[in-house]
């Protein structure tokens, strides 16, 4: 029983750790009034330039692999890429002041395509002769665990046994999983304890006002939504090099974007919350292999489970109308200084 | 929270006030007056041609080959023989059946991002109905059923969101895009209650009863007839009605509207009954119109690329038969590009993205107008050097 929880958790973790990302991202975003539904194109974005940059990266580097490097190259290439993604919508609808929905929804049918098309072609485009895109070396090196964490593992009293479950339950992921986490946290910290994150509120909730305050709108609108794109990106990355072990496959990556749109309202607004409530929609979305004689017609219902508890938080919120709970005031449009 | 806010900002002022922010350049509205039919063309135009040469070039890079022949390769794609221009007709009338079906709430500014759902729903319905029904009642009758479940099934799905819209304020936006999974996810529930082998798809081969008939020949005609009769009739109704007349003014202002007595929760319920429905006929069409098969991914986006032609044409139905036209058009022509390099056929949506990007960043020039500031330092610098020169 105890060692079923603790592989449940364990799994629930490694699949909500993309979602993570992809919220906190796109909360930020989001407190700034900008509603990015490019979110799930822009992790297809960093999940496919990490890959191209690792993939130029391990195909250079032959049998020796710097674990520096293999780390950083993949990184840079999908922030880089992420970034161009999120600078093309805050362009659109902060310089341009075009319509955020229509901005986000054609980001993510550009992003979707840009990493399937690249996914499935890049070895044709750059005459490779590998027969397919496998980051495995990569990671191998993303996917280290903590040193010490392994060596507990064979302790025989009661005590060794816990700490080993412990071990396994918390400590048995690569870098990445507790990046989410941090960053999750000091997310949360900037938006609710310092004076960026107040000003960041009050863009979002009231641009005009915060204007007359002072506050440089369009910086903090292109800062929040570059940032918090950035972010999100990092879990397309995740997912491919860390839960996929590097090995891209079209479509992969599949709805989780819009999970990770839906787990903002779930967590309402608040980073922190977004980690618990990501490591229950990833237990959500696996609950069906764990459930003994699950039919196959019950998985979908499973699968639906995470959207329908959505729904009735989104539901639930707007009922009850409590002031901290609300998006921010206005999420979703534009603003032009002259316009009452 | 506000409270919070005043205090912090009146006990020291944020940094930026100190700096001086005057741009070179500032950003004013146009008039009514200035935004000409003429104008619009022209920006609009503009903006698709640079979009064009840009994905031309793309296209040059990944598959070498030269420009023109790439285009030839896209126009024989879309229109090349009687078939290609048969199936391209025929997707452009789902897509604009779509894209009519969100244009009545866009204009009320719901923003109805679940057609995706709805028109899946819709098409689950006449699946299940094609399905259990199919041969134990008359054709007739049959099709009957389904034409009516298909419409329940979206309208339900609509109005639903519209619902909690109308009266508790819930975000519409998110509402409706989570109720699209909901919808995929009762799909996968029937794909393996029907299909006990586990397949992916309910194919032509279980839906058996209940297909439309082929108008001289020709397989998609009455979708095309059908849908042709729907732009009209959607454009009549939301240019000449009282109820289009109620549309245009709640998306305008809902103040406005309340102010010369519009029943504002009714509009919205109305409209997105109106909206799921023709969303039920999309559904319809797709499955007893078209592929006489249901799976997940049937309607393939086509709720989301709706949204970008219903704002492309600024919500007027008769524009967005060309803006379907040309999403339909690249995307048939870069996919028989990609197939004849190999690639994968992802590469129409890079283009179809890149050419939205370009049409809605675009409008900002037809209704700004940018000028430049003559106080700006950088100005007078260079007012005063031509001064000295000229002296």
């Amino acid at each position: 029983m105890f060692e079923f929880l603790s592989q449940f958790i364990q799994r629930s973790i490694l699949q909500g750790t993309a979602l993570l990302f992809g919220s906190t991202g796109e909360i930020i975003t989001e407190k700034s009034g900008n509603l990015n539904l490019g979110i799930p194109g822009i992790m297809y974005m960093g999940g496919i330039c990490g890959v191209i940059g690792g993939f130029f990266y391990q195909n250079a580097a032959g049998r020796s692999i710097n674990p520096v490097l293999a780390i950083l190259i993949p990184l840079l290439a999908s922030l880089l890429g992420s970034l161009a993604a999120s600078l093309i919508y805050s362009f659109l609808t902060i310089t341009l002041k075009a319509n955020q929905n229509v901005t986000g929804l054609a980001l993510t049918t550009f992003g979707v395509g840009f990493g399937n098309f690249f996914g499935g072609s890049l070895i044709k485009l750059v005459d490779s002769d590998v027969p397919s895109i496998a980051l495995t070396k990569i990671a191998k090196v993303y996917k280290t665990t903590l040193p010490f964490a392994e060596k507990l593992a064979d302790s025989e009293n009661i005590f060794g046994k816990i700490l080993y479950w412990f071990c396994q339950t918390f400590l048995s992921y690569g870098f990445m999983v507790y990046l989410a986490v941090i960053i999750a946290l000091v997310a949360a910290m900037v938006l609710k304890k310092t004076r960026v994150g107040l000003h960041l509120r009050a863009v979002g909730e009231n641009p005009a006002t915060a204007d007359a305050a002072g506050i440089n709108v369009t910086a903090y609108k292109y800062f929040a939504t570059c940032i918090g794109g950035m972010i999100a990106g990092l879990g397309g990355l995740y997912y491919v090099i860390d839960y996929a072990n590097g090995v891209w496959s079209n479509n992969g990556f599949g709805d989780r974007g819009w999970l990770a749109i839906a787990l903002v309202i779930f967590a309402v607004w608040k980073p922190n919350l977004a980690i618990l409530g990501s490591y229950l929609f990833g237990g959500l979305y696996i609950l069906f292999n764990y459930i003994d004689g699950a039919s196959m017609q019950v998985i979908p219902l499973l699968k639906m489970l995470p959207y329908v508890v959505t729904i009735i938080v989104l539901i639930v919120v707007s009922m009850r109308k409590k002031k901290e709970n609300q998006p921010p005031a206005s999420l979703g449009l534009s603003y032009f200084r002259e316009e009452r | 929270m506000k409270k919070e806010k005043n205090a912090k900002t009146a006990a020291k002022p944020a940094p930026s006030l100190k700096k001086d922010r005057e741009m070179p350049f500032y950003v004013v509205k146009r008039g009514d007056a200035a935004k000409t039919p003429g104008r619009s063309i022209l920006i609009h135009g503009g903006a698709i041609l640079i979009a064009l040469l840009l994905c031309g070039i793309a296209t040059i890079f990944v598959t070498g080959d030269n420009p023109i022949s790439i285009y030839a390769t896209m126009f024989k794609g879309a229109f090349g023989d009687a078939h290609n221009l048969w199936k391209t007709l025929q997707d452009i009338a789902i897509l604009l059946c779509v894209s009519l079906a969100v244009t009545p709430a866009f204009k009320m500014r719901f923003w109805n991002t679940g057609a995706e759902g709805q028109v899946l729903i819709s098409a689950l319905a006449t699946a299940m109905c094609m399905f259990y029904l199919g041969g134990a009642v008359p054709t007739p009758v049959l099709m009957l059923i389904m034409i009516l479940c298909s419409i329940l099934a979206g309208v339900i799905w609509a109005v639903v969101p519209a619902v909690f819209k109308a009266f508790w304020g819930t975000n519409e936006t998110l509402f409706t895009l989570m109720m699209n999974y909901v919808a995929i996810q009762l799909v996968e529930v029937f794909l393996k209650v029907a299909d006990k082998s586990g397949s992916n798809t309910v194919g032509p081969n279980l839906l058996k009863h209940g297909w439309f008939p082929e108008l001289f020949g020709q397989k998609y005609l009455l979708n095309i007839l059908i849908v042709a009769v729907l732009t009209v009739l959607v454009y009549i109704y939301l240019k000449y009605s009282k109820q289009g007349y109620e549309i245009s003014v709640v998306g305008e202002s809902e103040n406005t509207a309340r102010y010369i007595g519009v029943n504002v929760k009714k509009v919205i319920i109305r409209t997105m009954v109106v909206s799921g429905a023709l969303c039920g006929v999309a559904g319809l069409l797709l499955v007893a119109g078209t592929s006489h098969s249901i799976d997940s991914n049937l309607v393939g986006g086509r709720g989301f690329t709706a949204i970008m032609v219903s704002w492309l044409a600024k919500f007027d139905p008769l524009m967005m038969v060309l803006t379907t036209l040309l999403l339909v058009f690249l995307d048939r022509g870069a996919s028989e590009v990609t197939t004849n390099f190999g690639l994968n056929s992802a590469y129409s949506e890079i283009l179809t993205g890149v050419i939205i990007f370009f049409i809605i960043g675009c409008e900002f020039f037809i209704n700004y107008k940018v000028m430049i500031n003559r106080n700006h330092p950088f100005f007078k610098k260079k007012e005063q050097e031509a001064a000295k020169e000229v002296l």
